[in-house]
């Protein structure tokens, strides 16, 4: 009964792009068509999940898919190289020649505005209530997801980016108690201090993305959740106090981080809290596979918590995965986004990669200690968008406050020069 | 000058017959060359040090806190990662480089002949615009490349990439045969037109045979930089598709948790078919570099 | 009949390069002109779906006004004038000393040239390491070595400095292309005639006065070939930042870095933009070159 559903609607979508792509860009993609019609068995996912945890998530994921679709053969179309850019990057030359695969994955929320201002997905919001999706997403991320009325991706796993990573041994040589959260930031700056003066970096950081990671988690603590949501859509002013009392937080954490910072991406600066030359890390909850790989353990090793200041917010960020306009095989997109939006799929790919279903039906028990408690806060925090994952703000506009917070922690330019900056790279 | 009157390729292999001269009488002075000569070798040697030891150490080991210390334990799984991660990308740089390097080699064979021997009006003006895309930077076509490339409809990556070594090795390659074929007595050449030949055969039966000096110049300048290449790799390809130099970017900049170790025996992996080249090949690399430049 | 026989063969030769010249080099640039005088500059217009509006030099003077891509405009000119002058008296200074017959001479030059044979890509994985900007206790790479042989006060924060960092970046290329100068002027010291030494000798001037009058005389053309090979290389600063830094590092902004990053943020407009303006530097720099050049030859034929 059901498969039937799809497949119509699947035909539906066939026939709109086939008329579409004729009218789409003129030059050469006269084959982008053609593909809608024969459809084949042949389903081309393109990701940048071509190693580590991420490609054992996607294995796990190929096989639900195998068995919900066993007519249908997955093709991976994985991309290395540079958090995606790469992919990114390859992916943008495909759409513009017409030759998009069956599906794509990319970061939920404001990142895909640039392809559906392009034309180049499609509404996938009937799948929604043809999979039973809307019910089992929090309200919040489907309001995060839709754009006019209308949502193009399904998302397939939640990772949370307001996370402090701290080393327990290093605080309590600090005189600190590993498991008292400071109330705010005011408090953690205490802390900051109290470490710096035992000769240890008091917080790592590395490249310029992860400066932008840790000024987000400064905004949701210091704007409340509304306050931050407000940067994005216009209702809060950037120009007002409560920002330049942020930025003059991100000013004081950057002077407690190590120098070499510029040169380092990510990895790098969560390996020292592991080795016990930082103490703290604000990191995505994708760090706690290194910890894990490692062998440290939650609370002996390494203990977590929310950015001071921003607890009851989940800094959210989502990979999805599209329906492109064009894609050769519709029918198998549509499975395949079937796949990923069923509760199998994933369980599946969620325990193996580390991150937490965007459903919120998943029985907690499947998972890791870190991850339950993630999975807790998904259910009952305001859930907020990443901006340094292009859940908050379209590329360009990610581009130009990565420049302005490079600009800035460098010593280019003094803070209110950056807060004018920040102001115009998102008016 | 000129371009034309340069030493090329053989003519550069004199490097290794000095003048002889008396020896210096000032042991002062020479200790002095000495100690300079020596200190510019540990200098240049720093970086192969540190790639070297840090080649060979284990994950612990290779940390950039002890990039300074020997090996604790001296092992080759690094150099065993990386030629297992890397070797697909460089099969693929060696499909791109070599039918790369030969079709740039024709053609620069081919005009610098036309253009040193049959002086048409023009002919320098020619040159003069061939030359100039020598020094193009190649950001100022790369956007109407990019369309270009897409509307050709070649696959990304590999014929991509030996479509574009070729293209923009023209201006150099035909630099170096010109020089090189300026330099050929002209008589030999005048003598195969005597018997009649027609310009096309005179080339062939000719000019190709006592050409293969250049062409050893040539193909060993056009494999380096193509080897070497990582603007156009980086814009056409990816780690999946691309040369060894994405590919190794990727190694040793992508986000994953890294390993300085493979990451090292990875850089010295890529670098050595360009390395190999230069020692064996050494004195006509030298060649290749003087006569693609030295126009003094 | 005639004239088919002696324009058909060289044309037919030279049909293939000239066409792809005049296609790849000359008619992307105009179409690189075109799109940067246009508003190009979201996906939506990268791919033809909306359209675009000539803006003129618009984007041109909004660039050349942004303090930013000023910033990258003197880090260029910044990273070429250390590049440039580290590598000729480097690459000078070995000629020098290697010109006259000595033993260990082929090695000496074989180690200084090695370098160039290697990508930036491949020794920027070094590289990054040896230019860490950690200082005292936290130092790594250099400024570690430099405390363990007791030069501590040559610590320094390398390329993460926003003024001079770009200076740093320019090492790793200098250690790479010394050895390349080097040859250039070695060839041109052998070049020079012995007749010339022995005159001056017979003249009674000192080792030096030959040198100084004679040699050196010589070596103009190598030194401008050579200052002119090395400038345009600079912009391939864009690898070793790539493999040193971060292209979104402030520090070590180069436009050939900016050119990428907006290609990535699907503003083609801006990119074309960039691209252009070094075309502008690099054939200003160097079609007096090419001119001067052709006349050369043409006076001496």
């Amino acid at each position: 009964m059901r498969r039937i559903g799809v497949v119509a609607t699947a035909a539906a979508i066939g026939l709109a792009l086939t008329a579409c792509s004729g009218g789409g860009d003129g030059g050469g993609d006269g084959d982008g068509g053609d593909g809608g019609g024969d459809g084949g068995t042949d389903v081309e996912v393109f990701t940048w999940w071509a190693a580590g945890s991420e490609l054992t998530g996607l294995e796990a994921l190929e096989a639900v898919f195998a068995e919900q679709h066993p007519d249908l053969t997955f093709v991976n179309g994985a991309v290395a190289g540079g958090a995606g850019s790469a992919a990114k990057d390859l992916l943008q030359t495909r759409l513009q020649a017409g030759d998009p695969p069956d599906t794509f994955q990319a970061h939920a929320g404001a990142e895909l505005t640039d392809y559906i201002a392009a034309g180049q997905l499609e509404d996938v919001s009937d799948l929604y209530t043809e999979f039973g999706l809307t019910d089992v997403f929090p309200q919040d991320l489907i309001d995060l997801l839709t754009v006019d009325g209308s949502i193009y991706s399904v998302p397939s796993n939640i990772h949370r980016s307001n996370v402090v990573w701290a080393n327990p041994t290093v605080l309590e040589s600090a005189g600190i108690d590993p498991t008292a959260v400071p109330a705010d930031i005011d408090a953690w700056i205490a802390d900051l201090e109290a470490v710096q003066a035992t000769g240890v970096t008091a917080l790592s950081v590395a490249t310029t993305w992860t400066q932008v990671n840790l000024l987000e988690t400064v905004l949701m603590a210091d704007l409340g959740a509304d306050g931050y949501v407000g940067l994005w859509n216009g209702d809060t002013d950037w120009a007002s106090a409560d920002v330049t009392t942020a930025l003059e937080h991100f000013e004081t954490l950057m002077s407690f981080t190590n120098t070499d910072r510029d040169g380092l991406d990510w990895p790098e600066a969560t390996q020292m809290v592991i080795d016990g030359t930082a103490a703290y890390n604000v990191m995505g909850d994708w760090a706690v596979a290194a910890f894990e790989e490692q062998g440290v353990e939650r609370g002996a090793g390494f203990v977590d918590f929310p950015v001071p200041g921003s607890e009851g917010q989940f800094g959210f960020l989502a990979d999805s995965f599209t329906l492109p306009v064009g894609a050769p095989n519709p029918d198998g997109a549509t499975a395949w986004l079937e796949t990923v939006g069923s509760l199998e799929g994933q369980v599946a790919f969620n325990q193996a990669k580390g991150s937490i279903p965007a459903r919120t039906d998943a029985d907690p028990a499947d998972f890791s200690e870190y991850q339950q408690s993630a999975i807790e806060s998904y259910a009952n925090d305001a859930i907020v968008p990443s901006l340094a994952h292009g859940a908050a703000a379209p590329i360009a506009v990610l581009n130009a406050i990565s420049d302005a917070t490079s600009k800035f922690t460098t010593g280019g330019s003094d803070l209110a020069t950056y807060q004018e900056e920040l102001a115009a790279a998102v008016g | 000058m000129t371009a034309t009157t340069m030493p090329t390729a053989p003519g550069v292999g004199d490097l290794a017959q000095a003048p002889r001269r008396p020896k210096g009488r000032f042991s002062a002075a020479r200790t002095a060359r000495y100690a300079i000569l020596l200190f510019s070798v540990l200098i240049v040697l720093i970086p192969v040090y540190v790639l070297l030891v840090t080649s060979f150490k284990g994950p612990g080991d290779a940390t950039p806190t002890r990039a300074w210390a020997l090996p604790q334990l001296w092992i080759a799984d690094n150099w065993i990662t990386a030629w297992d991660t890397l070797s697909p990308a460089i099969g693929r740089t060696l499909q791109m480089v070599i039918p790369a390097s030969i079709i740039s080699a024709f053609l620069g064979s081919m005009n610098g002949f036309v253009l040193s021997r049959w002086s048409f009006r023009g002919a320098n003006v020619v040159f003069t615009l061939i030359l100039f895309g020598m020094f193009i930077p190649y950001q100022a076509v790369m956007i109407p490349l990019n369309q270009i490339v897409l509307d050709i409809g070649l696959p990304n990556g590999v014929p991509t990439l030996i479509l574009l070594h070729v293209i923009y090795g023209i201006p150099i390659t035909t630099l170096i045969f010109r020089n090189y074929y300026e330099s050929v007595p002209h008589e030999l050449i005048e003598a195969a037109r005597m018997d009649g030949a027609g310009m096309l055969r005179t080339y062939a039966w000719v000019v190709l045979p006592i050409s293969i000096p250049s062409f050893v110049v040539v193909l060993i300048w056009q494999f380096t930089s193509a080897w070497n290449d990582f603007l156009f790799a980086v814009f056409f390809s990816t780690p999946n598709t691309g040369p060894v130099t994405v590919a190794l970017n990727n190694l040793a900049n992508g986000a994953q948790l890294q390993n300085y170790g493979v990451s090292m025996a990875g850089a010295l992996f890529a670098s050595l078919p360009t390395l190999l080249v230069y020692i064996i090949l050494g004195k006509y690399f030298v060649g290749g570099l003087m006569s693609g430049s030295v126009k003094g | 009949m005639k004239t088919i026989k002696r324009w058909g063969p060289p044309v037919l030769l030279l049909t293939p390069s000239i066409i792809l010249m005049a296609v790849f080099v000359y008619g992307l640039i105009v179409a690189n002109f075109a799109t940067s005088a246009t508003d190009n500059h979201t996906s939506a217009q990268a791919t033809g779906v909306q359209p675009t509006v000539f803006v003129g030099i618009g984007n041109y003077l909004d660039l050349l006004a942004s303090e930013a891509f000023q910033h990258s405009l003197k880090n260029l000119l910044l990273y070429t004038v250390v590049f440039l002058v580290g590598t000729m008296v480097i690459g000078f200074v070995w000629a020098w000393l290697l010109e006259r017959p000595m033993r260990g001479e082929g090695i000496f030059r074989s180690v200084y040239l090695f370098p160039m044979a290697v990508s930036f890509i491949a020794s920027g994985v070094v590289w990054r390491w040896l230019l860490n900007s950690n200082e005292g206790e936290q130092a790594l790479g250099l400024n570690r070595l430099f405390q363990m042989i007791g030069l501590d006060f040559l610590q320094n924060p390398w390329w993460n400095n926003i003024s001079w960092g770009i200076a740093a970046i320019a090492l790793p290329a200098i250690w790479q292309l010394s050895g390349y100068v080097m040859a250039l002027f070695l060839a041109g010291f052998r070049g020079v005639p012995e007749e010339l030494r022995e005159a001056g000798r017979m003249d009674g001037a000192s080792e030096w006065q030959v040198y100084r009058h004679v040699i050196f005389p010589q070596l103009s053309p190598v030194a401008l070939s050579a200052l002119i090979i090395i400038g345009h290389m600079s912009l391939k600063a864009f690898d070793l930042i790539m493999s040193i830094s971060k292209p979104s590092n402030y520090q070590t902004k180069v436009p050939a870095v900016d050119m990428y990053v907006f290609k990535s943020s699907f503003d083609y407009a801006n990119s074309a933009a960039v691209g252009a303006i070094l075309l502008i530097i690099v054939a200003v720099l160097v079609i007096p070159y090419l001119i001067h050049t052709n006349r050369k030859e043409a006076s001496g034929r």
